[in-house]
């Protein structure tokens, strides 16, 4: 008797098990079924961040600033008289479940465009999904370059529009009385930091830029000592910080504990924002270097109210930045796509944006849409954090630069066998 | 009668369920969840590996994450040459490569990648199993060195940018043996292959831990000492379950790669070998099924959870983990053991009650006399 019982939950058991996953998957038909990104009155869109793990606390506001936008579009008609509609979706700070919602994105709930992503490795998981299922991602965030596809918009900047500008700098102010700038390279242990950190060599190779040190540490590292002791042992004249994440914090704090200044030894980052100030405490930033496209304190009047609304919706203690603008401007800069198109088909937006009319009023200034590269012509600029934890402009290019993601333009490129 | 009764016990049955529910799902399952579960799949394959050494054997080993990445990294070097055609792949030339180094040459050859899918996980097996057991170096000083592999082992993959891509791993692949792995023809062909390596394994562990290796394997779980004084060698059999396993995860990771399109050094580090072990937990260890449920569960419920839930999912995973931990030990399997502990809790509330009531009556009689 009481064998046959177990029998037959042991069997109910797993019929419930099997059901289940069956329902699971039944559910997902029906969207497919809907093959469609837009009933009459909406049109469907994705965003795809990590909403979990390490990668969370840089990501959300980005999220965030993607919602404003959309809620913005919407109040005033919508993108061709529809309302958007948007489905999260969390990537988890994993490069696979980037790659998996992607593809959920794009063939079960049928979005017409995703804005998403911020690491290197993600954007690279994702990629060949949106290349295969022939979508749009708008990626928001500075990246190391050499990468232009079909099927990305790149809503940020390459190399060539911050980390060169931002080097011909220090060459220009920083270098020592011989004449000779002396660079320290401290990063994060993936892509992008030893990408920028390849592409400085390069650079230092063709004019009188010594590189003193170069480390790397593995993400979410705070011992700084070793590092600390080598840069008091080398004495730089100054550092390119391509630290990511909470690590700028304890760096930070570590380097001014251990006696030095930003007189002594400015630091110059390219991947530490307002939004990580904060975090850090202003006191431990002032003085030191900040290289991006824009900065909250960046004085237009789309800027200002950029930053108010922002404000107003996620409270007084948020602030925006350069990633946070990134974000914005690509549901604008695709809504003026499908405009132009007169549809939310993915080669028709693709093909307006091409045109080379795709722009927009930033915060940061007009930006637009290079038909060859996909990227934004942009204003490089270079500022000095003060005591509120902002940074104040000290430099910017006269001109927008063209994005040159392959760095065709450079002659030490192609001798360092970089590019394409 | 005996021998059929016990061949259709009721584990066999969910097996049989499950294997058919698998071979079914392609019918009416949309082929973006057809994919999920294919991915499911190749991790059953490692948890039944890991069931083999640490359900049956008793070796708890936190660092099958290397192992199912050393399968899924010559997989993509593959891959990749084939995406890559007569150029370099793409991440070397903007590290600054120029040339092909030198190990990556067999893997222009298919069928010398397939082999070394096998080959490289077990000769790391066989090395590092040989030196720690050999030693007899065993409990928890086996699992510490096993996650101290997979934390080695991907930090050496992200410093080898230039050589193996970093922290982005080996992506954007477009064919397998020349047919493009987005045609739907080639992506329900690999669920199938995949579903044969699941069927297969757990065909062959489950003879094989009713041979009298697994007898020995199970005699070195409960009691090693006791195995070693009876003549075996318990060294011998745990440098070849650990192989076992060490393979079953390589061709696990193998399968994963055309499927998912990525392997990064993220899924080779410590927290994805624990969470391998945790599927094999929840399933229900030294069951061989149990595993292959809770790699279908945990992971399918993470998927479904977070897609609904973006913002709170992980609370959701975690309640689960802990339910499980506290009131099904025994995992997912011993679900089928609940009514019983319940009548058995029942009865033993009956017998209590009724011995009290007999204390009672002795006391009143004492009390009378």
């Amino acid at each position: 008797m009481k064998s046959f019982m177990r029998k037959a939950f042991s069997i109910f058991t797993a019929a419930a098990i099997t059901l289940s996953l069956a329902a699971c998957g039944g559910n997902s038909n029906e969207t497919e079924g809907n093959s469609s990104s837009t009933n009459s009155d909406t049109v469907k869109v994705g965003i795809l961040h990590s909403m979990t793990g390490t990668m969370a606390m840089s990501e959300m506001p980005l999220v965030d600033a993607v919602e404003m936008a959309i809620d913005e579009i919407n109040e005033n008609g919508g993108v061709l008289g529809k309302q958007i509609e948007y489905v999260l979706e969390d990537g988890a700070s994993d490069s696979a479940i980037f790659a998996e919602k992607a593809t959920k994105l794009l063939t079960s709930d049928n979005v017409a465009t995703v804005f998403g992503c911020w690491t290197s490795a993600s954007r690279k998981a994702v990629l060949p999904v949106f290349e295969g299922n022939n979508g749009l991602l708008w990626y928001p965030v500075q990246y190391e370059g050499l990468e232009s596809s079909h099927n990305i918009m790149y809503t940020s900047c390459p190399p060539n529009q911050q980390a060169i500008p931002a080097v011909d700098y220090l060459y220009e102010n920083n270098k020592g009385d011989d004449g000779k700038l002396q660079l320290f390279l401290l990063g994060s242990d993936y892509v992008y930091p030893r990408t920028t950190n390849t592409i400085i060599k390069a650079i230092a190779e063709e004019k009188v830029i010594e590189i003193v040190g170069e480390e790397y540490l593995p993400l979410g590292h705070t011992d700084m000592s070793t590092v600390l002791t080598k840069i008091q042992q080398t004495k730089p004249d100054a550092i390119i910080n391509t630290i990511n994440g909470d690590s700028n914090v304890a760096f930070f704090k570590q380097f001014k504990d251990a006696g030095l200044t930003a007189n002594d030894i400015p630091i110059m980052s390219f991947s530490c924002y307002e939004e990580d100030i904060k975090g850090m405490g202003a006191e431990y930033a002032e003085g030191h270097l900040f290289a991006w496209n824009y900065f909250q304190t960046v004085d237009t009047p789309e800027s200002t109210t950029f930053t108010e609304k922002y404000k107003a919706l996620y409270g007084e203690d948020r602030v925006t930045g350069d990633p946070i603008q990134d974000a914005y401007i690509g549901v604008y800069l695709w809504a003026a796509a499908c405009e132009k198109a007169g549809s939310f088909d993915v080669d028709k937006v693709i093909e307006a944006c091409e045109s080379g009319e795709i722009e927009y009023m930033a915060p940061e200034g007009l930006v637009t849409i290079d038909p060859e590269t996909h990227h934004l012509y942009k204003v490089a600029r270079i500022g000095k954090a003060n005591a509120e934890g902002q940074i104040e402009e000290l430099w910017s290019t006269d001109e927008r630069i063209k994005p040159d993601p392959w760095l065709t333009g450079y002659s030490w490129a192609a001798e360092a066998g970089l590019g394409q | 009668m005996e021998s059929l009764r016990n061949k259709i016990s009721g584990r066999n049955i969910v097996a049989i369920l499950i294997f058919l529910f698998l071979l079914t799902a392609p019918f009416y399952m949309s082929s973006f969840r057809t994919n999920m579960i294919s991915k499911y799949m190749c991790y059953a394959l490692v948890a039944i590996g890991i069931d083999m050494i640490w359900g049956y054997t008793g070796i708890l080993s936190l660092g099958h994450g290397v192992y199912f990445g050393l399968g899924a990294y010559c997989m993509a070097m593959y891959l990749k040459l084939e995406s890559s055609g007569t150029g370099l792949p793409d991440f070397m030339t903007w590290s600054g490569l120029t040339e092909l180094p030198l190990f990556w040459e067999p893997f222009k050859s298919p069928v010398i990648s397939m082999i070394l899918v096998i080959a490289v996980p077990t000769i790391l097996a066989l090395v590092i199993g040989y030196l720690t057991f050999l030693n007899r170096i065993k409990g928890v000083y086996f699992s510490i060195l096993s996650q101290a592999l997979a934390a080695a082992m991907a930090t050496l993959l992200i410093g080898m940018q230039k050589y193996l891509g970093g922290s982005n791993g080996l992506t954007n692949f477009s064919t397998i043996f020349g047919k493009s792995v987005y045609l739907p023809a080639v992506k329900s062909a690999m669920y199938y292959i995949t579903l044969a390596f699941l069927i297969g394994a757990f065909v062959i562990c489950s003879i094989l831990v009713k041979k009298r290796v697994g007898k020995v394997l199970v005699a070195i779980r409960d009691g090693e000492n006791r195995t070693r004084f009876m003549g075996y060698n318990p060294a011998v059999y745990k440098v070849f379950v650990y192989c076992l396993s060490a393979v079953l995860a390589g061709i696990a990771g193998a399968l994963y790669v055309p499927q998912v399109g990525i392997i990064s050094p993220n899924d080779v580090n410590i927290s994805p070998s624990i969470e391998m072990v945790i599927w094999v937990a929840i399933g229900g260890k030294g069951t061989l099924i149990g595993p292959i449920i809770g790699a279908l569960v945990t992971n399918f419920g993470k998927s479904i959870i977070s897609e609904n839930f973006p913002e709170l999912w992980s609370y959701f995973i975690g309640f689960m983990f802990i339910f499980v931990i506290l009131l099904l030990p025994g995992g997912i399997v011993s679900l089928k053991d609940v009514p019983r502990r319940i009548i058995n809790k029942i009865n033993l509330y009956k017998e209590k009650k009724m011995d009290n009531e007999k204390n009672k009556k002795v006391l009143a009689k004492r009390q009378h006399n």
